[in-house]
Formats: C-alpha cells, structure tokens, sequence
C-alpha cells in the first residue's frame, strides 16, 4: 500500500482538477475494487434528545439555548414512543401508543415497512442533564427493543459527557457501551484545523480532542464513523489536511467504518453563504474516496446532498447510501431540500438505476434480509 | 453543419444505452466547450404566465389541466394578465412565456386582441403558444398553419416556445396525450414559424413510458428539421414529473409492452433519476449537432443537479421563472430567486450572464 499512496501534493491537485470524468472514473475503480457493485443502506431514524446545546456554533441552525423559543428536550419515554413503531415495522407508524406490556414487541405488521435496525441519536450538549441521563437512555432502549443498535452520540458529546461526570475519556466510553452503544456516528469532526475550527465553532473541542476520542473508542472497540463539513469558509487544503488525519488515525485503529462528507446548509446559521455546488459535492465523495485508502466505505448522506446528488455519487465513489433516516432534524433546520425520510424500495430504486447492486445492511455492514 | 462526425440514429441509440454515463458526458462537456469556449452560462429572467388551465386535451401526464366546470378551472382576467407583465418588466424581465390550455371558448380573436394590447403598453419579447396551441387556434377558425402563424405574429408574437413535444414518436404520444397534435403537426407548427423568421425552441419530456428507440426518433426528427430551417434556438429536455398526473396512476402498474423507460425493467412509474436525466441531457447535446444551446432544467430538476448538469452538456440555465405553474402542480417546488441562480452557476465554474430570447447576452454578473 505504501508509496501507491495519494500524497498531501497529489490529493490537492484532485480538489483542483477541472476533469471531473477522470476523477470520478478513478474513485468509482477504488469503489468497485472495495465493494464491487455493491451499494448498502440500513433502515433507521434519528432520534435528536434535545437541541439545548452550550455550543452554538456558527454554522448550526438546529440548536437553541434553554429557555430560547423553539427549544425542546426528549423525556426518554418520548424516545421510546417514538422508535416503538418503526420497531415493529408497522405500515401506520403514527397509529398505537406504545405500551410497555407489549414490551419487546413480537407483532410485526407484515405490510410494513420492514424492522427498524439501527437508531442514530445525537443531540446538543445540554446544561443540566447528568451523564446517568445519557447512559438510562441506552440502557431503556436497549430493555425494549433488545435487537436495535445503537449509534449514537457525536466525539464532542461523548468529550461533555466525560467532563460533566468527572471521570475519563475510556471510563466514559466503557461506561456507555456496556449500557448498549454499538457504534458512534461522526459527526463533530467539522473541518480539523484551527483557525477554520475557531472561526466556525470556537465553543467546540478541537480536532486533536475529536480524534483522541475517537483513538479511544476505537481501541475499546467500538466502531465509528467519519465525517467532513465542506463548502463553508475552508478551502481545498483544509480538507486535504482534515483527510490526511483520518487516514492516520484509520491507519493505527482501523476503528472507523464509513466516512461521510457533509455539505454545508447555509439558511439560518450565523456564517450564511450558499450551498455548496453539485459539482463540488460529487468532487469532494471522489477525492475522498481516492484518499481514504484504508476505509471500506463512503457514504453519500442523501439528506445533505439531495436523492439526486447522492445517486450520482454512486458513480463518483461512494458506495453507501446511509439511510431511510426518518425525522431528520438537524440538516433541515439549515434549509435542507430533501425529504425527512426515504422508503426503503426509494433507495433500492435510486441504486438499481445507477446500475448497482443494492444491500441492506446492519449497523456493521453486515447483509441482512429484509 | 457538416460533422463527419454526426450520429446516425442506429449510432445514437447504441450510446445512449450502453455507453458509460461519465464517458458520454465527458463527449458532451466537450462537445459543449467547443461551442461555448467562453465558459458562460446564460439565464433570461422571464415570467410563465398561463393564461387558461381549462384544456380539452387532458393529457394523462399534466396535473395542471382543469374541465370548464371544476372549481379550479380559471380563464386570467386581461388586467390580471396585464399586472403580471408590468411586473415582469419592474424586475427586468425581457420576455414573458405565455402558454394555456386549449380553451375552446378562446378564438384567435381573443389571442390577437390580447398581443396587440400587451405590445401597446410594453416593451417585451412575448414567447407564446406552444404548437398544439396554435394547432387549434388554426383548426377552430379554418385557417392554414401558416395563416394563424402569420396573423399571431403580425398581432405582436415573437417567438414560440417548444413546448408539447413530449416525446415526438406517436406510440408514446398514443398512450400519454391521446388526445394532442401527433408528432408530424408539432413539426409542421414549428417548421411554418421558422419560414416565416420566428425562433422557437425545442423540447422534450422524457421519463415516462418510452424507451431509448423514442428518445433517439424524437432527437432526430429535431435535428432534421432543424437542418432544414435553424428555425431552433435550444433543446430542453426535462422529466415526467408523475405527482398528481393520471399517467402514474392509470399505469401503475404495468407500463406498456414497448416500454422498458430505457435503463431497464421497472414495472412502476417512478420520476427519471439524476442518472437518467444526464444520460438524456448529454445524448442530447451529442446528437443534436446543430442545435446551439442546449438548457439545464432547475425547475425539474433543482439547482444542485443543475449544475452538475453544465458539465453534462448544457449551457443555459433557462429561465429565472418569476412564476411557474405548471410545474408546480405536480408538487415539485423549488423555489429559487434569481440571485440563487447567479450563485449557482458561479459556485459550478462558469460566469454567469443575463440574455434576451435569441440567446444574446444583455449583461453580466
């Protein structure tokens, strides 16, 4: 593998190529090599427990400060209401009120859906909640609905989670997946370097501590994902360094599974700006996908680039489509145009057009049957 | 004119199914970078003004027709109509693309009447009547083709947009729009309004129930005619947009023995894909090699595919679409300001610029 390897130089020149055709040919060969026709997605939801945060970076327009107008937080019997019936795959997910004698859940509707694998839970780092608050979460979902994974919490609130508890990164982490975390999503990464970071979110920890925690998770085994935000205020050498550094560390743990770039939503967030092009969307999932030698997959976060953009991806390197995500909250508080959820025969739809081959998956990339 | 290295339709059917979607775009980016070395991409800001949506074509890919009785069913007032240019000109507008359904209480009385007051009281290119309009006009008043075209344009028409082509091979046009013009009078409309010096584009609605064979007729019978007049000065393609439309329930399933919508085998009516719509935008770009401008379709397709479609062949940006309708009825909404579309194009690498009707550029940005 060395010496084949995309060096910091040769990873710009990608970022400033005008040959789009090239580029995507070479990351949809890296793609094929890795996951041959292959294209995954797992049926979830995202459950956001508050958007209370002490953060406030610059470039969300999803949380609030308590006591602000449109500031919410989740008892953890709302979570269990709200993941109950996707659960169960029933067709009507808005009809019966979960009741915990039916705990468990054994009546799947068959005209539905399909059963809920994975629920992605991340949130704003709220004032008052205790660490128990955090680690009760888990454990309640868990008590329910014993066969779901678990992806949740950012680097930056496992990092609260261990202040605020006063104990240590590992203690902390240990401490959440013995209650049930299976994996942890990305998210938090923003662009690594420092001035961008200060300029962008001064409030949050920094790209050293965001990936020390992720060392740490990794080394406890616990699998995690990457991610990227792009087309902000950062250029083509920020996200070659912020690439670089996820190759390093992947390099040393092997612990991340996916990376994902996100595109940047500008409506509603202090540092405006537009939205990133097309064009850039499907440059940064090649170049990224040329670059990250040691990951196994891309994923193409149809919420952020549209269903249009991320089918297209297919074809420039990405070979994961993440989700059916249902309440996606985060993206569209910042002007996102996609829908809040897809069905899963709307994702198979958009793969098999693309002329791949498409595979539910579970939280660890393992196929499943649906 | 003379390209040795022009498609034959056998040709263009073969590269439009089995070639590489990044390979023909790469033929169509450069086919597109020969023609517009500038690296400009071109926009107008104009307005859609439908006057009537009482049409008695029905077809059952149009969620915008109403019958005279619904409730829904509306004629514009003239003074409406009228408000809605005054507008149009306050924001710089240059153009107005008027279009309505076949109304039959409509004559060309009324449409003559209608162009001489808008060309009294402004100054504005009026891009009118898609040709089954005037296919009807000409049909309830027993007049020529030639004659109706001639009395619209001496009323003030300018130039005639290309709408109601759908998909110019009749098979198709039997099942989706019984009831309108077939392909041979679309041709016929277009081809008597380049004789008499009118401009007008060209358009394609793909996506439905075709398959590659249809896309590739209808490109062709565009380009023949076209060498015989250069009559047109843009092809647009765009996509079904099955929301609200009797053709995705009517057919759901199974489509018609003919159709495989090209990329194969679904037995459902689902909206073309990104992938589908830039194999359609660059096989076009390739095969109509006479055509100069080829446009991006933002209203079907939103701003983000859009752009990746300037690299796929296209080099407008079609219109800022002040108001929009037809579309929309559907329950496709992107809604998109005119300095979200300069942006855009400037975030996709080209320089954007503001042109008249006849592709002339009024000013840049």
């Amino acid at each position: 593998m060395a010496g084949e390897r995309v060096s910091k130089d040769e990873a710009l020149e990608l970022f400033e190529t005008d040959d789009i055709f090239s580029l995507g040919t070479l990351a949809l060969h890296v793609a094929v090599k890795k996951n041959g026709k292959k294209v995954f997605f797992i049926r979830n939801r995202h459950i956001n427990p508050t958007n209370i945060c002490i953060n406030r970076c610059r470039f969300c327009a999803f949380s609030r400060s308590k006591g602000e107008e449109g500031a919410f937080e989740l008892t953890i019997d709302e979570i269990i209401q709200k993941i109950h019936p996707y659960y169960l795959g029933l067709s009507n997910p808005l009809t019966p009120p979960y009741s915990p004698l039916t705990k468990g859940g054994r009546e799947r509707d068959k005209g539905g859906q399909g059963r809920l694998r994975e629920v992605h839970i991340v949130g704003g780092l709220h004032p008052d909640w205790p660490f128990e608050y955090y680690l009760n979460m888990l454990s309640v979902i868990k008590e329910h609905f014993p066969e779901l994974h678990i992806k949740a919490f950012t680097a930056v609130e496992v990092d609260y989670m261990s202040k605020i508890s006063g104990i240590s990164l590992e203690e902390t982490l240990l401490a959440l997946k013995r209650r049930g975390l299976d994996t942890m999503p990305g998210g938090g990464a923003e662009i690594f370097n420092s001035d961008i970071r200060s300029r962008l979110c001064p409030e949050k920890i920094s790209g050293e501590r965001w990936l020390e925690v992720m060392e740490t998770a990794h080394r406890l085994g616990i699998k995690t994902n990457a991610t990227m935000l792009y087309g902000h205020i950062e250029n083509y050498e920020h996200r070659v360094d912020h690439l670089l550094k996820l190759r390093e560390l992947q390099d040393m743990t092997g612990g991340f599974q996916s990376f994902i770039p996100l595109s940047y939503h500008p409506k509603g967030t202090e540092i405006g700006g537009s939205y990133s092009s097309g064009i850039d969307d499907l440059k940064t999932i090649s170049v990224s996908r040329i670059i990250l030698d040691n990951f196994d997959h891309i994923t193409a976060y149809w919420i952020m680039l549209g269903e249009k953009i991320s089918q297209l991806s297919l074809l420039f390197g990405a070979d994961d489509l993440s989700g059916t995500v249902i309440e996606e909250k985060i993206t569209h508080s910042a002007g996102a145009l996609s829908a809040e959820s897809m069905t899963p025969e709307g994702l198979t739809h958009l793969i098999r057009m693309a002329g791949k081959i498409p595979v539910e998956r579970d939280c660890f990339y393992r196929e499943v049957k649906s | 004119m003379n390209n040795p290295n022009r498609l034959t339709k056998k040709e263009g059917v073969e590269l439009f199914k089995k070639a590489d979607l990044l390979e023909l775009g790469r033929m169509a980016d450069e086919i597109r970078k020969e023609l517009h070395p500038e690296g400009i991409v071109t926009f107008i800001v104009d307005r859609n003004i439908n006057y009537t949506n009482i049409c008695i074509n029905k077809c059952l890919f149009c969620a915008f027709w109403r019958n005279e009785n619904d409730p829904e069913a509306y004629l514009l007032e003239k003074d409406d109509l009228l408000k809605k240019i005054e507008e149009t000109v306050q924001l710089e507008g240059t153009q107005i693309l008027l279009q309505g359904g076949l109304n039959p209480r409509l004559n060309i009385g009324y449409f003559i009447n209608l162009l001489k007051e808008i060309k009294n009281r402004f100054d504005i290119n009026i891009h009118g009547f898609s040709p089954p309009e005037i296919y009807y006009m000409a049909d309830r008043s027993d007049l020529t083709i030639r004659e109706t075209l001639q009395l619209l344009k001496d009323a003030g028409l300018d130039s005639i947009p290309g709408g109601g082509a759908e998909i110019l091979s009749d098979r198709v046009r039997e099942i989706i729009s019984p009831r309108k013009i077939k392909s041979d009078k679309w041709l016929k409309v277009m081809e008597e309004a380049h004789r008499l010096g009118m401009k007008t584009t060209a358009t394609m609605m793909f996506g439905s129930v075709e398959n590659s064979e249809d896309i590739i007729e209808h490109l062709n019978a565009i380009r023949t005619l076209q060498d015989n007049t250069g009559g047109f000065t843009a092809f647009i393609p765009w996509s079904f947009q099955p929301g609200n439309t009797e053709l995705a329930k009517s057919l759901n399933p199974p489509l018609p023995p003919f159709s495989k919508r090209w990329s194969g085998g679904i037995t459902k009516l689902y909206p073309a894909t990104a992938v589908e719509y830039l194999r359609v935008l660059a096989i076009s770009r390739v095969y109509l090699d006479n055509i100069n401008n080829i446009q991006a379709s933002w209203v079907t397709q939103g701003l983000k595919l859009a752009q990746v479609a300037l690299r796929f062949g296209a080099n407008d940006f079609g219109s800022t679409m002040i108001e929009e309708n037809v579309v929309a009825s559907t329950g496709i909404h992107y809604r998109v300001s005119k300095e979200d579309i300069i942006k855009a194009i400037k975030n996709a690498g080209f320089r954007p610029a503001q042109r008249n009707t006849y592709y002339k550029i009024i000013r840049y940005f």
